[in-house]
């Protein structure tokens, strides 16, 4: 059976007159990379931060992790995980020390920290590692960190805000594989991105243009809809139309 | 004629032990628009900065516009324009009081070279009252790029310009781009978005201080060495772990909805056989085509070699 994870319906966020986020209603699945697009300034990162319990809706409904965001945004936090290219780790913290700070954040015993710290080390091979300050390793590494540690405490869904910016292709391709990984766990990935082409390594997009959900349903599916070979193509012929934009 | 010119050029920093830049030579020529595509910490930046004449190569030689990035570093300045990475014009300035700052920085000013700069210019006009700091991502893009052009350089260096900019904007900003190549301005320009590769003349493909391709963007497609394929069946993670235990396999790896798959040798049967492999690992609905490689397909397999 196909298990819901987040469930919106005509989710609104109004500041003053200003609708960021315009009756939004969309739904995700257990184990579901879902690809949550829009150019800047659609709203996105609103939508984002109300998902994910950081800010209370306007109006409408949504549901994550079988908890409700107006009523329940606290244990919302415990339930997901977090990671964006800007902050995730403590760059002035080894590698290990951040490990066990974001286990104890997320309130993983000292235990269940030492256990799943080894887990994770064997993993992404940091045996050598696990001593030097974040500072002084790769950005791709650094981002391989980001996500294990933001699915150390094995949340429904972990968001991915832009996760991937700046690394080379073949360390871009091991930070997908990364996904599939955790979502083959069971783990809802829900990821932004401007990386068009990575659009399509997602099960299913959506593409928000001023606030609106402006079209949603898998790579195949959207290209086939709009006539277009890429999903770069597919983003151009709806955002260009954009009112609202940042530029 | 080169615009510029490189000589095997070598930076390091941090007394020698990081090497940053590792024997660089290639020309750009007179009006063309080069791409330099690579990661970050690949030596973008080390490069433009030399070049700009803000810092010193260890070895090698230089030229921009004929001078000597070292010895005529002042006649360089006056006739190129560079907009850095980090945004880096005044925060507590407005958008007009910015470009009339740089337009007198460079003895020129904004009425004389308004032409170039109209069409960029009239998409922040409305805000020219309002402090750069104040502006969003794409705006304080094209005021920086406005600023750098303000005196008509005969170069133009943009360091990743579009990065962290939607894909709308960023191809307004390659449409600006090829505008301004028109005007006979020489641009060197850095990504690290590989589908920009294709907007470009040419192309250098650079990882780890060390350029690994230089040419057309057709050219280097056309170099890939294997015919590529893209496979998928219904468990894509599965897929790749088995495919990376198949004895043929180069090369295989995530893109997109398929896997891409490159063979250590080809024949007529090397199709089959990994379907065979697959059918035999459990997969389901398995699909396969040939392909054509990408730029990022292509940096990837230069990588490995």
């Amino acid at each position: 059976m196909i298990e819901t994870v987040i469930k919106t319906e005509n989710l609104t966020k109004r500041f003053g007159d200003f609708v960021a986020v315009d009756a939004i209603s969309f739904e995700v699945y257990r184990g579901e990379i879902f690809g949550f697009l829009g150019a800047n300034g659609a709203g996105k990162t609103t939508a984002m931060r109300m998902l994910s319990g950081l800010s209370k809706p306007t109006s409408g409904k949504a549901i994550v992790a079988g908890l409700d965001v107006f009523t329940q945004p606290e244990e919302i936090k415990k339930n997901i995980g977090y990671m964006s290219q800007r902050f995730s780790l403590y760059e002035d913290l080894t590698v290990i020390e951040n490990i066990k700070f974001f286990g104890g954040i997320y309130g993983l015993s000292d235990k269940q920290i030492k256990q799943k710290s080894d887990e994770l080390i064997e993993q992404l091979q940091f045996q050598n590692e696990i001593k030097k300050l974040v500072h002084d390793i790769p950005l791709g590494w650094k981002q391989k960190l980001a996500l294990s540690v933001a699915i150390l405490h094995e949340p429904k869904v972990v968001f991915l805000d832009e996760p991937t910016g700046g690394v080379d292709p073949a360390t871009r391709k091991q930070f997908w594989e990364m996904i599939y990984q955790t979502a083959d766990k069971g783990i809802t990935v829900f990821v932004t991105t401007h990386y068009l082409d990575e659009a399509e390594y997602c099960n299913r997009i959506s593409i928000m243009v001023d606030g609106r959900i402006d079209a949603l349903g898998t790579p195949r599916e959207l290209k086939e809809k709009f006539s277009a070979t890429s999903m770069d193509e597919v983003f151009y012929k709806l955002a260009r139309g954009a009112k609202r934009s940042d530029n | 004629m080169p615009d510029i010119t490189l000589d095997h050029i070598s930076k390091t920093y941090n007394k020698n032990t990081l090497l940053a830049l590792d024997d660089i030579s290639f020309d750009v020529k007179k009006g063309e628009l080069f791409g330099l595509i690579g990661p970050d910490g690949a030596g973008k930046t080390s490069l433009f900065r030399i070049l700009t004449t803000l810092l010193l190569p260890d070895k090698g030689f230089a030229t921009v516009s004929g001078f000597d990035v070292v010895k005529n570093y002042k006649s360089i300045r006056g006739i190129i324009g560079y907009m850095p990475g980090k945004f880096s014009l005044y925060q507590d300035l407005t958008v007009e009081e910015n470009l009339n700052f740089f337009a007198t920085v460079f003895k020129t000013t904004v009425e004389k070279n308004h032409d170039l700069i109209r069409d960029i210019y009239v998409q922040i006009e409305p805000f020219k009252k309002r402090r750069a700091g104040q502006l969003s991502g794409g705006m304080k893009q094209k005021l920086a790029l406005c600023c750098a052009l303000i005196h008509k350089p005969e170069v133009l260096f943009l360091d990743e310009p579009t990065t962290g900019v939607d894909a709308v904007s960023r191809r307004e900003f390659w449409e600006m781009l090829k505008s301004l190549q028109k005007e006979n301005i020489t641009i060197l320009v850095s990504t690290a978005y590989m589908d920009e590769a294709t907007l470009c003349d040419r192309i250098g493909l650079i990882q780890s201080g060390k350029m690994l391709s230089v040419d057309t963007p057709e050219n280097v497609l056309k170099a890939y060495p294997e015919n590529l394929f893209a496979i998928k069946s219904k468990n894509v993670h599965k897929l790749l772990t088995d495919l990376r235990n198949f004895e043929n396999t180069l090369q295989c790896y995530a893109s997109g909805e398929y896997l891409h798959l490159s063979f250590k040798t080809e024949n007529e049967n090397s199709q089959n056989e990994v379907v065979v492999f697959l059918k035999e690992k459990g997969h389901d609905e398995i699909e396969m085509k040939m392909c054509k490689p990408s730029i990022e397909d292509c940096f990837i397999r230069l990588l490995a070699s």
